[in-house]
């Protein structure tokens, strides 16, 4: 009698959170909608919709040089190799080929943009997980690279350097010089970000272990970039389907098998090693050449379906491009890499701590107007 | 035995870390890239190539270079560009000319593209460099930019 009454007292039921749409853990408008039973999480539904801006229906309106502007919007903290993507499409179906000046170029603004994007994740990994003096240590190192876009490109975030057929103006005079300044200050200040988080016990606890995918997951869930990675999955397009000036350096695929959420980590933290080692490839000799290629100035496209993969910080970004002929693209689709790793997240949060759910999501660094659009 | 060690590599990666801390705290300033924004206003100098908002040179003799052929209107995205233009009578030859009225730029729309630049055959807008575009009503974002009185440069079109 005794017993049952216990058994009843201390019987419990599944409830639900909502976690976001305005969340600090979130970074964005996220809206998870969590079952949970006490603290452990029974389902994970993500519920999207709250900054959709319908850029894919905007480039229907828009010609070809407009809608590069659009992907700025995107994925925001890889605005430059958005724009690289729609560019590298355009191009190929106007079958027109870049000089070796713009493609060099294009690599080093894009490996910068890569590794301003991965300084903030950092930043913002360390504060999910409590510890505030992370933010302030990478939006220093960022700043460096975003002054060197703002005396280039004009902007900080959104750039618009890119246009179809090559880019906008030529580089800075000052702009080596800075890029060289700033891999010299930075090849001091990455191994301090290993002191002071990577090895960490309270970091080590929280990470290692946690929200493990395997790596069949990670593949018939479409997980790439460094999820992916971390997880086994050789997947980064600039080994496997080179474009631009890939093609001519050298650079190791940061690969982790462990799955967990320090394999994320550090599959970013190795990509920041080598987009330096890149940039240092090829900052000595940016090759002279035409910044554009002179296209028309309505360009239109040959009927047809024309694709483009890059890697973006965040994983593969596909820009599809179908045309009618006309100086409007009939429809425009983007694959983002957020909306596919996003669906992996009840799959292995499932009978985790809600504090785990929120490291988990710090090691998927979501962009979430990269899931919406 | 592992709960000592746990403890003792615990304490050592804790300090490892706040070496990294203490190390700043006793060299505040070195390699600081805070810039005391409001109180700086004087020497805070943009970049040349920063976009802050779009706006139309006059010569002394309030003269511009906008010939009104519209291109930036057509390049921009998002309509922050109107131009509002007549016919009218060129006082030096006696025909009639196309000429702007308004040259009108919407400042809350504008996306900081810059296609209207790049786009612009006669360089007559350019960027300027202020970044304080704050206002109180969103009104004052709506800007003429051609100067009251102002007119083309002769000779520009050719």
């Amino acid at each position: 009698m005794v017993e049952k009454e216990i058994e009843n007292k201390m019987k419990t039921e599944e409830y639900f959170v909502n976690m976001g749409p305005q969340h600090p853990a979130a970074h964005g408008v996220l809206r998870l909608l969590l079952t949970i039973d006490g603290e452990i999480i029974k389902n994970v539904d993500p519920d999207l919709g709250y900054i959709h801006r319908s850029i894919e229906k905007m480039c229907e309106r828009d010609s070809y040089q407009q809608i590069v502007h659009l992907t700025d919007r995107m994925d925001y903290l890889s605005s430059h190799i958005n724009n690289e993507a729609v560019c590298l499409a355009v191009e190929k179906g106007l079958d027109i080929e870049v000089s070796d000046r713009v493609k060099v170029i294009r690599t080093i603004v894009s490996e910068l943009t890569r590794l301003a994007s991965h300084q903030l994740w950092w930043g913002v990994i360390g504060m999910d997980l409590g510890a505030l003096t992370t933010y302030f240590y990478a939006f220093r190192d960022r700043e460096y690279i975003n002054d060197i876009f703002e005396e280039t490109c004009g902007a900080r975030l959104t750039m618009n350097y890119n246009i179809p057929g090559g880019l906008m103006f030529d580089i800075h005079p000052n702009f080596v010089n800075r890029v060289k300044e700033f891999l010299v200050h930075f090849k001091t200040k990455l191994p301090e970000y290993d002191r002071l988080l990577t090895g960490n016990v309270i970091f080590q606890k929280r990470t290692k272990g946690v929200g493990v995918l395997t790596k069949e997951d990670a593949i018939s869930y479409g997980a790439t970039g460094p999820v992916g990675r971390g997880s086994g999955f050789a997947c980064d397009v600039r080994k496997t389907h080179p474009y631009s000036a890939y093609d001519r350096v050298e650079f190791k695929e940061a690969l982790f098998t462990e799955g967990d959420s320090l394999a994320r980590y550090k599959v970013r933290i190795m990509e920041m090693w080598e987009s330096m080692s890149i940039i240092d490839q090829l900052i000595d000799n940016i090759p002279e050449g035409d910044i554009k290629t002179p296209t028309k100035a309505v360009i239109k496209l040959p009927k047809g379906e024309f694709y483009q993969r890059v890697e973006a910080a965040r994983g593969e970004l596909g820009v599809y491009i179908n045309s009618t002929g006309t100086k409007n693209p009939y429809r425009v689709k983007f694959r983002s890499s957020g909306f596919s790793n996003l669906s992996v997240l009840n799959h292995i949060t499932k009978g985790a701590k809600i504090a785990d759910l929120v490291a988990t999501m710090a090691s998927f660094d979501f962009v979430i107007p990269d899931i919406d659009r | 035995m592992s709960y000592f060690s746990d403890i003792y590599n615990g304490i050592k990666t804790l300090l490892t870390g706040m070496s990294v801390t203490g190390g700043y705290f006793i060299r505040a300033r070195k390699g600081s890239i805070t810039q005391q924004y409001p109180d700086n206003r004087e020497t805070l100098k943009m970049f040349d190539r920063f976009r802050g908002e779009v706006v139309m040179p006059h010569n002394e003799n309030n003269e511009h270079y906008c010939t009104g052929c519209q291109a930036c209107e057509i390049a921009c995205p998002n309509g922050s560009i109107e131009i509002v233009w007549d016919r009218q009578v060129d006082p030096e030859t006696g025909k009639k000319k196309k000429m702007i009225d308004k040259h009108i730029y919407h400042l809350g729309m504008c996306t900081m593209c810059s296609l209207c630049v790049e786009a612009c055959p006669t360089d007559a807008i350019v960027w300027a460099q202020n970044y304080e575009n704050s206002v109180y009503d969103r009104k004052y974002l709506t800007k003429v930019l051609n100067q009251p009185g102002s007119k083309v440069k002769a000779g520009i079109e050719d």
